[in-house]
Protein backbone atom coordinates (compact mmCIF):
# COMPACT_ATOMS: atom_id res chain seq x y z
CA UNK A 1 0.00 0.00 0.00
CA UNK A 2 1.41 3.36 -0.96
CA UNK A 3 1.77 5.85 1.84
CA UNK A 4 -0.17 9.00 1.08
CA UNK A 5 2.33 11.84 1.10
CA UNK A 6 0.39 14.20 3.30
CA UNK A 7 2.34 16.25 5.75
CA UNK A 8 -0.30 15.70 8.44
CA UNK A 9 0.17 11.95 8.28
CA UNK A 10 3.92 12.02 8.04
CA UNK A 11 5.73 10.96 11.19
CA UNK A 12 9.35 10.84 12.15
CA UNK A 13 9.53 7.05 12.48
CA UNK A 14 12.58 7.04 14.76
CA UNK A 15 10.92 9.39 17.25
CA UNK A 16 7.58 7.59 17.00
CA UNK A 17 9.20 4.20 17.57
CA UNK A 18 11.26 5.49 20.49
CA UNK A 19 8.16 6.94 22.17
CA UNK A 20 6.30 3.62 21.82
CA UNK A 21 9.27 1.62 23.05
CA UNK A 22 9.56 3.83 26.11
CA UNK A 23 5.83 3.50 26.80
CA UNK A 24 5.96 -0.29 26.47
CA UNK A 25 8.86 -0.53 28.92
CA UNK A 26 7.12 1.65 31.45
CA UNK A 27 3.74 -0.06 31.05
CA UNK A 28 5.27 -3.52 31.42
CA UNK A 29 7.46 -2.83 34.43
CA UNK A 30 5.49 -0.21 36.35
CA UNK A 31 1.82 -0.63 35.52
CA UNK A 32 1.42 -4.26 34.49
CA UNK A 33 4.36 -5.78 36.37
CA UNK A 34 4.85 -8.55 33.83
CA UNK A 35 8.02 -10.01 32.31
CA UNK A 36 7.40 -9.79 28.59
CA UNK A 37 4.88 -9.66 25.75
CA UNK A 38 2.81 -12.21 23.87
CA UNK A 39 2.08 -11.03 20.33
CA UNK A 40 -0.39 -12.78 18.04
CA UNK A 41 1.23 -12.64 14.61
CA UNK A 42 -0.84 -12.71 11.43
CA UNK A 43 1.80 -12.02 8.80
CA UNK A 44 0.28 -8.57 8.36
CA UNK A 45 1.92 -5.21 8.80
CA UNK A 46 0.30 -4.26 12.14
CA UNK A 47 1.35 -7.33 14.10
CA UNK A 48 4.77 -7.36 12.42
CA UNK A 49 5.37 -3.75 13.50
CA UNK A 50 4.12 -4.51 17.02
CA UNK A 51 6.40 -7.54 17.37
CA UNK A 52 9.39 -5.47 16.26
CA UNK A 53 8.54 -2.68 18.72
CA UNK A 54 8.14 -5.21 21.53
CA UNK A 55 11.57 -6.64 20.74
CA UNK A 56 13.08 -3.15 20.83
CA UNK A 57 11.38 -2.52 24.16
CA UNK A 58 12.22 -5.68 26.07
CA UNK A 59 14.52 -7.78 23.90
CA UNK A 60 13.77 -10.94 21.92
CA UNK A 61 13.92 -13.29 24.92
CA UNK A 62 10.94 -11.52 26.44
CA UNK A 63 8.67 -11.67 23.41
CA UNK A 64 6.64 -14.70 22.35
CA UNK A 65 5.17 -14.76 18.84
CA UNK A 66 1.95 -16.74 18.48
CA UNK A 67 0.55 -18.18 15.29
CA UNK A 68 -3.03 -19.35 15.57
CA UNK A 69 -4.22 -20.62 12.20
CA UNK A 70 -7.47 -22.46 11.65
CA UNK A 71 -8.75 -24.35 8.66
CA UNK A 72 -9.86 -21.24 6.75
CA UNK A 73 -6.67 -19.22 7.32
CA UNK A 74 -4.53 -18.19 4.40
CA UNK A 75 -1.32 -20.30 4.70
CA UNK A 76 0.74 -17.27 3.63
CA UNK A 77 -0.14 -15.59 6.94
CA UNK A 78 1.80 -18.21 8.89
CA UNK A 79 4.71 -18.43 6.45
CA UNK A 80 5.30 -14.67 6.36
CA UNK A 81 4.80 -14.21 10.07
CA UNK A 82 7.19 -17.07 10.88
CA UNK A 83 9.89 -15.58 8.67
CA UNK A 84 9.60 -12.25 10.47
CA UNK A 85 9.57 -13.90 13.91
CA UNK A 86 12.73 -15.80 12.98
CA UNK A 87 14.36 -12.60 11.79
CA UNK A 88 13.46 -10.90 15.06
CA UNK A 89 14.98 -13.83 16.96
CA UNK A 90 11.91 -14.42 19.10
CA UNK A 91 10.52 -17.72 20.25
CA UNK A 92 7.28 -18.60 18.50
CA UNK A 93 4.54 -21.13 19.04
CA UNK A 94 1.98 -22.38 16.54
CA UNK A 95 -1.42 -23.29 17.92
CA UNK A 96 -3.87 -24.82 15.47
CA UNK A 97 -7.18 -23.52 16.82
CA UNK A 98 -9.36 -25.53 14.41
CA UNK A 99 -10.11 -28.33 16.94
CA UNK A 100 -11.31 -25.80 19.53
CA UNK A 101 -13.41 -24.03 16.91
CA UNK A 102 -14.90 -27.35 15.83
CA UNK A 103 -15.68 -28.21 19.44
CA UNK A 104 -17.31 -24.83 19.99
CA UNK A 105 -19.39 -25.25 16.83
CA UNK A 106 -17.92 -22.19 15.12
CA UNK A 107 -18.17 -23.55 11.58
CA UNK A 108 -21.37 -25.55 12.19
CA UNK A 109 -23.26 -22.62 13.72
CA UNK A 110 -22.15 -20.27 10.94
CA UNK A 111 -23.01 -22.76 8.17
CA UNK A 112 -26.38 -23.52 9.73
CA UNK A 113 -27.26 -19.82 9.54
CA UNK A 114 -26.05 -19.66 5.93
CA UNK A 115 -28.18 -22.67 5.01
CA UNK A 116 -31.28 -20.89 6.29
CA UNK A 117 -30.86 -18.44 3.39
CA UNK A 118 -28.97 -20.70 0.92
CA UNK A 119 -30.28 -24.25 1.60
CA UNK A 120 -27.91 -25.86 -0.92
CA UNK A 121 -24.80 -24.43 0.81
CA UNK A 122 -22.29 -27.15 1.65
CA UNK A 123 -19.44 -27.13 4.15
CA UNK A 124 -16.82 -27.10 1.38
CA UNK A 125 -18.24 -23.94 -0.23
CA UNK A 126 -16.53 -20.60 0.27
CA UNK A 127 -18.30 -17.75 2.01
CA UNK A 128 -17.78 -14.17 3.14
CA UNK A 129 -19.75 -11.06 4.08
CA UNK A 130 -19.52 -7.93 1.93
CA UNK A 131 -20.90 -4.41 1.85
CA UNK A 132 -21.98 -2.70 -1.39
CA UNK A 133 -18.84 -1.31 -3.04
CA UNK A 134 -20.41 1.85 -4.47
CA UNK A 135 -22.28 2.88 -1.33
CA UNK A 136 -20.59 6.26 -0.92
CA UNK A 137 -21.36 7.31 -4.49
CA UNK A 138 -24.97 6.19 -4.40
CA UNK A 139 -25.54 7.09 -0.73
CA UNK A 140 -26.44 3.48 -0.05
CA UNK A 141 -26.95 2.16 3.45
CA UNK A 142 -24.45 -0.36 4.78
CA UNK A 143 -26.50 -3.48 4.19
CA UNK A 144 -24.38 -6.60 4.29
CA UNK A 145 -24.61 -9.30 1.67
CA UNK A 146 -23.53 -12.90 2.02
CA UNK A 147 -21.35 -14.21 -0.80
CA UNK A 148 -21.18 -17.97 -1.30
CA UNK A 149 -19.27 -19.96 -3.89
CA UNK A 150 -19.27 -23.71 -4.58
CA UNK A 151 -15.87 -25.21 -5.47
CA UNK A 152 -15.12 -24.13 -9.06
CA UNK A 153 -18.54 -22.48 -9.32
CA UNK A 154 -19.95 -19.01 -9.59
CA UNK A 155 -20.21 -16.54 -6.70
CA UNK A 156 -23.71 -15.72 -5.50
CA UNK A 157 -24.69 -12.62 -3.52
CA UNK A 158 -27.60 -12.93 -1.10
CA UNK A 159 -29.00 -10.28 1.22
CA UNK A 160 -29.04 -11.46 4.81
CA UNK A 161 -31.88 -11.11 7.27
CA UNK A 162 -30.79 -9.69 10.63
CA UNK A 163 -30.98 -12.94 12.61
CA UNK A 164 -28.81 -14.85 10.11
CA UNK A 165 -26.30 -12.00 9.82
CA UNK A 166 -25.92 -11.84 13.59
CA UNK A 167 -25.48 -15.61 13.90
CA UNK A 168 -22.81 -15.69 11.17
CA UNK A 169 -20.90 -12.86 12.87
CA UNK A 170 -21.36 -14.35 16.34
CA UNK A 171 -20.07 -17.75 15.18
CA UNK A 172 -17.13 -16.21 13.31
CA UNK A 173 -16.20 -14.23 16.44
CA UNK A 174 -15.25 -17.54 18.07
CA UNK A 175 -12.05 -17.27 16.02
CA UNK A 176 -10.91 -14.01 17.61
CA UNK A 177 -12.08 -15.05 21.06
CA UNK A 178 -10.30 -18.40 20.95
CA UNK A 179 -7.13 -16.60 19.87
CA UNK A 180 -7.45 -14.27 22.86
CA UNK A 181 -7.90 -17.28 25.15
CA UNK A 182 -4.77 -18.96 23.77
CA UNK A 183 -2.79 -15.70 24.01
CA UNK A 184 -3.74 -15.38 27.69
CA UNK A 185 -2.84 -19.02 28.31
CA UNK A 186 0.71 -18.27 27.20
CA UNK A 187 0.73 -14.91 28.97
CA UNK A 188 -0.27 -16.59 32.24
CA UNK A 189 2.24 -19.41 31.71
CA UNK A 190 5.12 -16.98 31.15
CA UNK A 191 3.89 -14.12 33.35
CA UNK A 192 3.79 -11.98 30.21
CA UNK A 193 1.31 -9.32 29.08
CA UNK A 194 -0.76 -9.61 25.89
CA UNK A 195 0.06 -7.03 23.26
CA UNK A 196 -2.88 -6.04 21.04
CA UNK A 197 -2.19 -4.86 17.51
CA UNK A 198 -5.03 -2.55 16.38
CA UNK A 199 -4.13 0.51 14.37
CA UNK A 200 -6.07 3.76 14.75
CA UNK A 201 -8.66 2.99 12.08
CA UNK A 202 -9.53 -0.31 13.73
CA UNK A 203 -9.53 1.17 17.22
CA UNK A 204 -11.52 4.29 16.34
CA UNK A 205 -14.03 2.54 14.11
CA UNK A 206 -14.57 -0.45 16.37
CA UNK A 207 -13.21 -3.00 13.94
CA UNK A 208 -12.45 -5.63 16.56
CA UNK A 209 -14.21 -8.31 18.57
CA UNK A 210 -14.94 -7.57 22.19
CA UNK A 211 -13.19 -10.23 24.25
CA UNK A 212 -11.33 -11.26 21.11
CA UNK A 213 -8.72 -9.19 19.32
CA UNK A 214 -10.02 -6.25 21.36
CA UNK A 215 -8.74 -7.90 24.54
CA UNK A 216 -5.15 -7.00 25.38
CA UNK A 217 -3.02 -5.36 28.06
CA UNK A 218 -1.27 -2.86 25.79
CA UNK A 219 -2.16 -1.50 22.35
CA UNK A 220 0.98 0.32 21.24
CA UNK A 221 -0.09 1.41 17.74
CA UNK A 222 -3.74 2.27 18.48
CA UNK A 223 -2.90 5.97 18.05
CA UNK A 224 -1.28 5.50 14.62
CA UNK A 225 -3.11 5.84 11.31
CA UNK A 226 -2.49 2.99 8.91
CA UNK A 227 -0.19 5.02 6.69
CA UNK A 228 1.86 5.85 9.79
CA UNK A 229 2.12 2.15 10.60
CA UNK A 230 3.54 1.64 7.11
CA UNK A 231 6.10 4.37 7.76
CA UNK A 232 7.16 2.57 10.93
CA UNK A 233 7.26 -0.72 9.05
CA UNK A 234 9.70 0.73 6.56
CA UNK A 235 11.85 2.14 9.36
CA UNK A 236 11.82 -1.20 11.22
CA UNK A 237 12.88 -3.13 8.13
CA UNK A 238 9.75 -5.20 7.73
CA UNK A 239 9.97 -7.16 4.48
CA UNK A 240 8.06 -6.01 1.45
CA UNK A 241 6.43 -9.44 1.27
CA UNK A 242 4.51 -8.33 4.38
CA UNK A 243 4.03 -4.62 3.67
CA UNK A 244 2.78 -5.23 0.14
CA UNK A 245 0.00 -7.59 1.28
CA UNK A 246 -3.48 -6.08 1.12
CA UNK A 247 -4.94 -5.93 4.65
CA UNK A 248 -7.46 -8.75 5.00
CA UNK A 249 -9.73 -10.02 7.72
CA UNK A 250 -8.56 -13.66 7.29
CA UNK A 251 -11.82 -14.62 8.95
CA UNK A 252 -13.90 -16.15 6.18
CA UNK A 253 -13.07 -18.95 3.78
CA UNK A 254 -13.10 -16.62 0.74
CA UNK A 255 -10.54 -13.82 0.45
CA UNK A 256 -12.01 -10.68 1.94
CA UNK A 257 -10.58 -7.18 2.17
CA UNK A 258 -11.23 -5.01 5.22
CA UNK A 259 -12.82 -2.48 2.90
CA UNK A 260 -15.47 -4.80 1.49
CA UNK A 261 -16.34 -6.12 4.94
CA UNK A 262 -16.27 -3.01 7.08
CA UNK A 263 -14.83 0.28 5.89
CA UNK A 264 -16.58 2.64 3.51
CA UNK A 265 -13.41 3.66 1.65
CA UNK A 266 -10.07 2.22 0.57
CA UNK A 267 -7.87 2.31 3.67
CA UNK A 268 -5.37 4.94 2.38
CA UNK A 269 -8.25 7.32 1.64
CA UNK A 270 -10.07 6.58 4.88
CA UNK A 271 -6.81 7.37 6.68
CA UNK A 272 -6.83 10.88 5.20
CA UNK A 273 -10.54 11.44 5.88
CA UNK A 274 -10.36 10.24 9.48
CA UNK A 275 -7.22 12.25 10.12
CA UNK A 276 -8.76 15.33 8.54
CA UNK A 277 -11.96 14.92 10.56
CA UNK A 278 -9.99 14.53 13.78
CA UNK A 279 -7.97 17.62 12.91
CA UNK A 280 -11.14 19.62 12.26
CA UNK A 281 -10.49 20.08 8.54
CA UNK A 282 -13.38 20.98 6.24
CA UNK A 283 -14.91 18.51 3.82
CA UNK A 284 -13.83 20.80 0.98
CA UNK A 285 -10.17 20.67 1.93
CA UNK A 286 -10.24 16.88 2.40
CA UNK A 287 -12.01 16.56 -0.95
CA UNK A 288 -9.22 18.52 -2.65
CA UNK A 289 -6.62 16.27 -1.01
CA UNK A 290 -8.26 12.97 -1.91
CA UNK A 291 -9.91 13.70 -5.24
CA UNK A 292 -13.30 12.90 -3.73
CA UNK A 293 -16.32 15.17 -4.04
CA UNK A 294 -17.38 17.18 -1.00
CA UNK A 295 -20.55 15.15 -0.86
CA UNK A 296 -18.57 11.90 -0.74
CA UNK A 297 -16.40 13.26 2.07
CA UNK A 298 -19.51 14.32 3.99
CA UNK A 299 -20.95 10.83 3.62
CA UNK A 300 -17.67 9.25 4.69
CA UNK A 301 -17.61 11.47 7.77
CA UNK A 302 -21.16 10.51 8.62
CA UNK A 303 -20.19 6.85 8.22
CA UNK A 304 -17.28 7.40 10.63
CA UNK A 305 -19.64 8.90 13.22
CA UNK A 306 -22.16 6.13 12.65
CA UNK A 307 -19.53 3.45 13.29
CA UNK A 308 -18.27 5.27 16.37
CA UNK A 309 -21.80 5.35 17.74
CA UNK A 310 -22.60 1.72 16.89
CA UNK A 311 -19.36 0.31 18.27
CA UNK A 312 -18.99 2.48 21.34
CA UNK A 313 -20.02 -0.37 23.58
CA UNK A 314 -17.04 -2.39 22.37
CA UNK A 315 -14.75 0.07 24.15
CA UNK A 316 -16.71 0.09 27.38
CA UNK A 317 -15.84 -2.01 30.39
CA UNK A 318 -18.56 -3.52 32.55
CA UNK A 319 -20.97 -0.87 33.76
CA UNK A 320 -21.15 -0.67 37.56
CA UNK A 321 -23.96 0.79 39.60
CA UNK A 322 -21.46 2.91 41.52
CA UNK A 323 -17.67 3.29 41.54
CA UNK A 324 -15.80 0.61 43.46
CA UNK A 325 -12.46 2.07 44.59
CA UNK A 326 -9.79 -0.53 45.26
CA UNK A 327 -7.14 0.71 47.62
CA UNK A 328 -3.75 -0.90 48.02
CA UNK A 329 -1.76 0.31 50.95
CA UNK A 330 1.23 2.30 49.76
CA UNK A 331 0.16 2.23 46.11
CA UNK A 332 -0.98 5.84 45.94
CA UNK A 333 -4.47 7.20 45.58
CA UNK A 334 -7.32 4.77 44.93
CA UNK A 335 -8.47 6.71 41.88
CA UNK A 336 -5.39 5.51 40.04
CA UNK A 337 -6.63 1.96 40.35
CA UNK A 338 -10.28 2.44 39.52
CA UNK A 339 -9.84 2.17 35.79
CA UNK B 1 -53.07 -1.04 -0.52
CA UNK B 2 -51.74 0.94 2.42
CA UNK B 3 -51.55 4.71 2.74
CA UNK B 4 -48.33 6.53 3.60
CA UNK B 5 -49.79 7.39 6.99
CA UNK B 6 -50.57 3.70 7.66
CA UNK B 7 -47.03 2.67 6.69
CA UNK B 8 -45.54 5.34 8.95
CA UNK B 9 -47.72 4.29 11.88
CA UNK B 10 -46.88 0.60 11.56
CA UNK B 11 -43.16 1.21 11.09
CA UNK B 12 -43.16 3.59 14.04
CA UNK B 13 -44.73 0.86 16.18
CA UNK B 14 -42.22 -1.71 14.90
CA UNK B 15 -39.30 0.58 15.76
CA UNK B 16 -40.73 1.43 19.19
CA UNK B 17 -41.28 -2.24 20.02
CA UNK B 18 -37.99 -3.56 18.68
CA UNK B 19 -35.42 -0.80 19.15
CA UNK B 20 -36.87 1.54 21.76
CA UNK B 21 -38.63 -0.79 24.16
CA UNK B 22 -36.36 0.41 26.99
CA UNK B 23 -37.25 4.03 26.22
CA UNK B 24 -41.06 3.95 26.19
CA UNK B 25 -41.37 7.74 26.44
CA UNK B 26 -39.31 8.38 23.32
CA UNK B 27 -41.51 8.88 20.28
CA UNK B 28 -39.87 8.71 16.87
CA UNK B 29 -40.59 11.85 14.87
CA UNK B 30 -41.66 11.48 11.26
CA UNK B 31 -38.54 13.30 10.06
CA UNK B 32 -36.09 11.98 12.69
CA UNK B 33 -32.99 10.54 11.01
CA UNK B 34 -33.14 6.96 12.15
CA UNK B 35 -29.46 6.08 11.67
CA UNK B 36 -27.78 9.39 12.37
CA UNK B 37 -29.72 9.80 15.60
CA UNK B 38 -28.85 6.27 16.70
CA UNK B 39 -32.49 5.11 16.75
CA UNK B 40 -31.52 2.07 14.69
CA UNK B 41 -28.07 0.82 13.75
CA UNK B 42 -26.80 -0.98 10.67
CA UNK B 43 -27.95 -4.34 12.05
CA UNK B 44 -31.32 -2.80 12.78
CA UNK B 45 -31.59 -1.86 9.11
CA UNK B 46 -31.58 -5.58 8.25
CA UNK B 47 -34.46 -6.19 10.67
CA UNK B 48 -36.32 -3.17 9.34
CA UNK B 49 -35.94 -4.44 5.78
CA UNK B 50 -37.31 -7.84 6.78
CA UNK B 51 -40.27 -6.16 8.39
CA UNK B 52 -41.02 -3.95 5.38
CA UNK B 53 -40.84 -6.85 2.96
CA UNK B 54 -43.01 -9.13 5.08
CA UNK B 55 -45.52 -6.60 6.40
CA UNK B 56 -46.12 -4.73 3.13
CA UNK B 57 -45.32 -7.38 0.52
CA UNK B 58 -42.67 -5.30 -1.23
CA UNK B 59 -39.24 -6.36 -2.43
CA UNK B 60 -36.54 -3.75 -1.83
CA UNK B 61 -33.84 -3.82 -4.50
CA UNK B 62 -30.17 -3.23 -3.64
CA UNK B 63 -30.09 0.16 -5.35
CA UNK B 64 -33.13 1.27 -3.34
CA UNK B 65 -31.32 0.87 -0.01
CA UNK B 66 -30.74 4.59 0.36
CA UNK B 67 -30.99 7.17 3.13
CA UNK B 68 -33.71 8.87 1.14
CA UNK B 69 -35.91 5.75 1.06
CA UNK B 70 -35.15 4.31 4.49
CA UNK B 71 -33.55 7.05 6.57
CA UNK B 72 -36.73 8.55 8.08
CA UNK B 73 -40.29 7.42 8.74
CA UNK B 74 -41.52 9.92 6.12
CA UNK B 75 -39.09 8.50 3.55
CA UNK B 76 -40.15 4.93 4.37
CA UNK B 77 -43.83 5.83 4.11
CA UNK B 78 -43.36 7.46 0.72
CA UNK B 79 -41.11 4.67 -0.57
CA UNK B 80 -43.23 1.71 0.54
CA UNK B 81 -46.43 3.33 -0.62
CA UNK B 82 -44.91 4.02 -4.05
CA UNK B 83 -43.66 0.45 -4.28
CA UNK B 84 -47.10 -0.91 -3.48
CA UNK B 85 -48.73 1.30 -6.09
CA UNK B 86 -46.16 0.18 -8.65
CA UNK B 87 -46.93 -3.48 -7.87
CA UNK B 88 -50.67 -2.79 -7.96
CA UNK B 89 -50.36 -1.07 -11.35
CA UNK B 90 -48.47 -4.03 -12.90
Amino acid sequence: MAVIALSGLRVDPATTAAKIVEALRSQLSTTLKRRGFVVGMSGGVDSSVCAALAVRAVGPKHVLGLFMPERESNPASKTLGQQWADELGIQSVTEDIAPILLGAGCYARRNEAIRRVVPEFRDDWGCKLVLPSERLDANLLSVTNLVVQPPGGEMRHVRLPGAEYRQIVAASNFKQRVRAMIAYYHADRLHFAVLGTPNRLEYDQGFFVKGGDGLADVKPIAHLYKSQVYQLAEYLGIPESITSRPPTTDTFSMPQSQEEFYYSLPIPVLDVVLHGKNEGRSAASIARETGMTEEQVDRAMRDIDQKRMTTRYLHLGPQLVEPVPIEIAGAGSPSALEA
Amino acid sequence: MTTEADVIARVRTFIQENFLYMRPNFVVGTDDRLLEQGIIDSMGVLDLLNFLEEAFGVRVADDELTEENLGTLRGIGRFVSAKQHAVGAD
